[in-house]
């Protein structure tokens, strides 16, 4: 292990910049999840295929990714609303989510996962834009413009969605029925309607997380897999309903990925995450933001 | 659930004994009928196969004892099967030791992992168990990959004797093998339902703070359904080294084997142990035919739109839905 300033500051600036992207995928998962009581284990796969719609969009139409996926967010939401509808009506109107809903998004992920697969072959696919390849150097810093990107939209993304939830009328009734949906239905609200617009909101940015996976490294269909455990170490980490901590918890899992693989060596990355999950639910379930 | 099983009495316990040993014999008949059809279709295709379908009608029923009875959903069945995989592969590169004598080794050791991951994570409520699963079978890929006694993410080769007597061929053995782990897991599996500690676990699933109102030791039995179904899903694991003869991390951790363990008992139903056995070997079945007529890219998306298309219609899996017709009827 060779252990030096200049290393060691570039790491932590790598992964502060990966947290980023991290940040923009567990923005979908604390919605669903943490807010919702959504299991959707599906996300990741949605992520996956908003990277290939960008793929997609660069390679046939030669349009920006994230500029591609930016407007795909308008049917993604369409979508999200409608798998919302139909896991409400075939689930948790029975009162069945607990079991049958993970296996449904479990089945859920093979199906867009093998689809994606059978469209696009399973080799890496990687897209071209003005901001690829060129970096900042400061000092004996450097930023890469791929990552800078991704990190500055995915911030975009996170204090938006923040600022939606706590500021219009929409945003404040999700939190509502996050606290408590039988209370909403006292004052005249009605959950389904306020979680359809959520979980539509979810898958959103889900997509729009797959045009900065994309502009981060090829992708191919089932790395998705990958960033299941590793985004839902971000959502317990951060303490499920909480955004602030989602962001808090995703540079933690950056930088201490980020230096793992310096340090350490790439082999050894995927167990932080999963390491920093069983060490967060063993000892503080409820995360570092946690009530 | 059946009452009077629970109600024991003298005779009944006989009686009950009696059955028990009924059931014994008619697998055993089973399943030398099924080496007995293989031995005339001769081919190393059809013994391949009935190793692939034994298998998941194995790992879908000890899945079962846990995701099932107590509806605690286990991600992290890859993580077992591979612990037994790699049990075998150090006892071969070590002691080389026959194979029977690794199957318990691997069971324990596999078992063993259950119970540290049990208290680590069942305190968890259900989903945020699966996903602490889940991270508990990566965690042991990463360290299997950077292991590099056991090949490390290269991989590495275990070799078999062409023959072994009495037995004629080593599939054939594997095979036979195979069947009695898999009737073996299945009986288990039939005695845990039947017992108070399948209805304690049905009674978790249902409620667990009015189950433990009632007075089910909770933990105690969730540890102990995790243990059980944790030493099962490695000894299940151990033969397999020998079966592919190069094992690498991406096998013995296997998406397929892990999705379908899951699948296949919410297919055919979760509550009994005759769900898991008909999903597997329905599920199992088909995909045999798929790989060889159609493709095997294809196996997953036959797997995930089933269960879509099962959960929603048949919720509680072919024999639920079975009951229910049955029920319905005058």
């Amino acid at each position: 292990m060779i252990f030096s300033l200049d290393l060691f500051c570039n790491a932590v600036v790598a992964g502060i910049l990966l947290g980023g992207f991290y940040c923009a995928v567990a923005v979908g998962i604390t919605i669903a999840f943490g807010m919702l009581d959504i299991v959707n284990i599906a996300h990741p796969a949605f992520v996956m295929a908003g990277g290939f719609i960008a793929y997609f969009c660069n390679t046939k139409f030669g349009v920006d990714p994230v500029l591609a996926c930016a407007i795909a967010t308008v049917p993604a939401y369409i979508v999200g609303r409608l798998v919302y509808r139909f896991y409400y009506h075939a689930f948790e109107k029975r009162g069945e989510e607990s079991l049958q809903g993970l296996a449904f998004f479990f089945g859920l992920l093979f199906i867009i996962e093998v689809g994606l697969l059978l469209t696009f072959g399973v080799d890496y696919r990687f897209v071209e834009a003005a901001y690829i390849g060129p970096t900042i150097d400061v000092g004996f810093i450097s930023i890469p413009w791929r990552l800078l990107v991704p990190l500055l939209v995915g911030l975009a993304v996170t204090g938006g969605i923040i600022a939606f939830l706590s500021r219009t009328f929409i945003g404040k009734a999700i939190l509502a029925v996050s606290q408590d949906p039988l209370a909403l239905r006292l004052v005249g609200g009605n959950p389904v309607k306020v979680k359809e617009i959520a979980f539509g909101l979810s898958i959103a940015t889900a997509i729009l997380s797959g045009a900065l996976l994309i502009v981060i490294q090829p992708i191919e269909p089932s790395m998705g897999r990958d960033f299941i455990g590793r985004v839902f170490a971000i959502a317990v980490l951060g303490g499920m309903t909480s955004l602030p901590g989602t962001i808090m918890a995703s540079m933690i899992l950056g930088v201490a990925e980020s230096l793992t693989t310096t340090f350490f060596g790439p082999s050894w990355s995927p167990a932080v995450a999963f390491g920093l999950l069983l060490v967060t639910l063993a000892a503080k379930p409820a995360g570092i933001m946690g009530r | 659930m059946r009452p009077a099983s629970a109600l024991l009495s003298g005779p009944r316990a006989h009686h009950k004994a009696l059955r028990a040993l009924a059931t014994l014999a008619i697998c055993a008949a089973g399943g030398a009928a099924v080496v007995f059809a293989l031995g005339l279709a001769g081919t190393d295709y059809a013994f391949l196969a009935a190793y692939t379908v034994l298998q998941f009608v194995a790992l879908a029923s000890a899945w079962n004892i846990l995701g099932g009875y107590a509806g605690y959903v286990n991600f992290g069945v890859a993580g077992f099967f591979a612990v037994g995989v790699y049990t075998s592969v150090v006892v071969y590169k070590t002691l080389q030791w026959p194979l029977i004598f690794t199957i318990p080794l691997a069971a324990v050791f596999a078992g063993l992992l259950g119970l540290g991951m049990g208290y680590l994570t069942l305190r968890l409520r259900g989903v945020f168990f699966s996903i602490a699963t889940l991270a508990f079978s990566i965690v042991l890929n990463t360290l299997i990959v950077n292991w590099a006694f056991v090949g490390g993410s290269r991989g590495v080769y275990v070799m078999h004797p062409a023959s072994i007597e009495p037995f004629g061929s080593y599939a054939r053995y594997l095979v036979i093998i195979m069947l009695i782990l898999a009737i073996g897991c299945v009986l288990i599996a039939r005695a845990i339902e039947r017992s108070w500690i399948g209805n304690g676990l049905a009674a978790l699933k249902d409620d667990e703070i009015a189950a433990e109102c009632a007075g089910v030791p909770s933990l105690r039995i969730k540890l102990f359904a995790t243990t059980l179904s944790g030493a099962l899903l490695g000894a299940i694991g151990a033969p397999f080294p020998y079966f592919i003869t190069y094992v690498d991390p991406a096998s013995a951790f296997s998406l397929t084997i892990a999705v379908n363990t899951i699948a296949m008992p919410l297919i055919g139903g979760t509550a009994t142990w005759l769900g898991p056995v008909i999903g597997a070997l329905l599920l199992g079945t088909l995909q045999q035919v798929a790989t060889v007529t159609i493709s095997s890219a294809l196996n997953l998306l036959i797997v995930g739109i089933l269960l879509v298309v099962f959960i929603t219609v048949a919720p509680n899996g072919i024999v639920g839905f079975v009951k229910g017709l049955r029920e319905k009827r005058p």
